[in-house]
């Protein structure tokens, strides 16, 4: 065996083969996840602790939020995670091309969250359902409603901070896609930034329901 | 040294019918919400969601597939999850049970609604 044939081009040389290679890229990966999760899970219990003391006001605060936008919103999260997968499923095949255009998929569905999240948070400013101190609207019954409002804008707020960093890496994998850094052989950059995207999928999921539809 | 190991290719159809089924259950959850259940409204919405996360953890993120170590670790991120929330929720929960006065607020409001209200009056 030659050199280049046990160290290609994608292949560092501290590894033995591209396996371990991939398998080391994926538990770095997955032990991110684990401490985004974790992260979540902070606001999640945050959300837990005031809903169960002020369970009225969490009723009439949720209903000020737009159902049917953060319905959309999770359907089109939902058709970027498969766009994603697509992305991924396309180079396992060698099709480049389709790869790229899944990837741009991807993008424009996680800009057109960012765009009804705008509108959303727009509509929210405009009425003064603003964090904590800011508070200023009168129109919703119950004690503190402030205190949901917190808890709606650090969530939606950290996760749609997600999305964009998961808008920027995954141009940066059409940039690569397009200069032929990938093959059915080397796509690891493609898979990790796919679980990133998923676990955003993911969160959104208990987001959407827990604020928008039972508050 | 071989390079000429193969990486499981999940089929395409599995890709289409869990996005699919994700799509579905988006309509059961919003649909679900406009019923009243009672305390089964957050068991209901929950339990739904969790169904949406399993079916993109282990299909979406190749879970059923992959090294079981990938598993260990969601799982244990899951488990400490647990952990924090259940416990946590055993203080805030039961305050009330040793000294009752420690159950409601001292104050019902925030400070901030008096200056507020008393804005809003004055107009």
């Amino acid at each position: 065996m030659s050199n280049a044939e046990t160290h290609p081009t994608y292949l560092q040389h501290h590894f033995a083969d591209a396996e371990q290679q991939m398998d080391a890229a994926k538990t770095g990966m997955w032990v991110f996840l684990l401490t985004e999760i974790l992260t979540f899970g902070g606001l999640f219990i945050a959300y837990a602790i005031y809903r169960a003391w002020n369970p009225e006001m969490f009723h009439f605060a949720h209903k000020a939020l737009n159902a049917s936008m953060g319905a959309l919103n999770t359907i089109v999260l939902i058709t970027s995670s498969l766009t994603m997968a697509l992305s991924i499923w396309s180079m396992q095949h060698d099709k480049k091309k389709q790869t790229f255009w899944y990837l741009m998929a991807t993008v424009l569905l996680a800009a057109t969250f960012m765009v009804v999240k705008y509108f959303e948070y727009s509509h929210k400013f405009h009425l003064g359902q603003l964090p904590g101190k800011y508070y200023t609207y009168t129109g919703i019954e119950g004690a503190n409603p402030h205190i949901f409002f917190s808890i709606y804008f650090m969530m939606t707020g950290l996760h749609g901070l997600h999305v964009l960093i998961g808008i920027g890496l995954i141009i940066w994998l059409m940039v690569r896609t397009k200069k032929g850094h990938f093959s059915s052989k080397y796509y690891t950059p493609l898979e990790i930034t796919g679980l990133f995207w998923h676990l955003v999928d993911m969160i959104w999921i208990f987001l959407f329901p827990l604020l928008y539809l039972i508050g | 040294m071989n390079n000429t190991h193969t990486h499981h290719i999940t089929p395409l159809w599995i890709y289409l019918v869990v996005a699919s089924a994700l799509m579905v259950l988006t309509i059961i959850t919003v649909a679900v919400s406009n019923i009243d259940l009672g305390g089964f409204n957050v068991l209901v919405a929950l339990g739904i969601a969790s169904i949406k996360a399993l079916l993109v953890a282990f299909f979406f993120m190749q879970l059923w597939w992959d090294k079981k170590i990938y598993l260990v670790i969601f799982s244990t991120a899951m488990l400490f999850l647990t952990i924090f929330l259940v416990l946590t929720m055993f203080d805030t929960q039961t305050r009330g049970y040793i000294n009752p006065e420690m159950d409601g607020r001292i104050k019902p409001n925030a400070p901030m609604y008096d200056t507020m209200e008393s804005t809003s009056t004055t107009h």
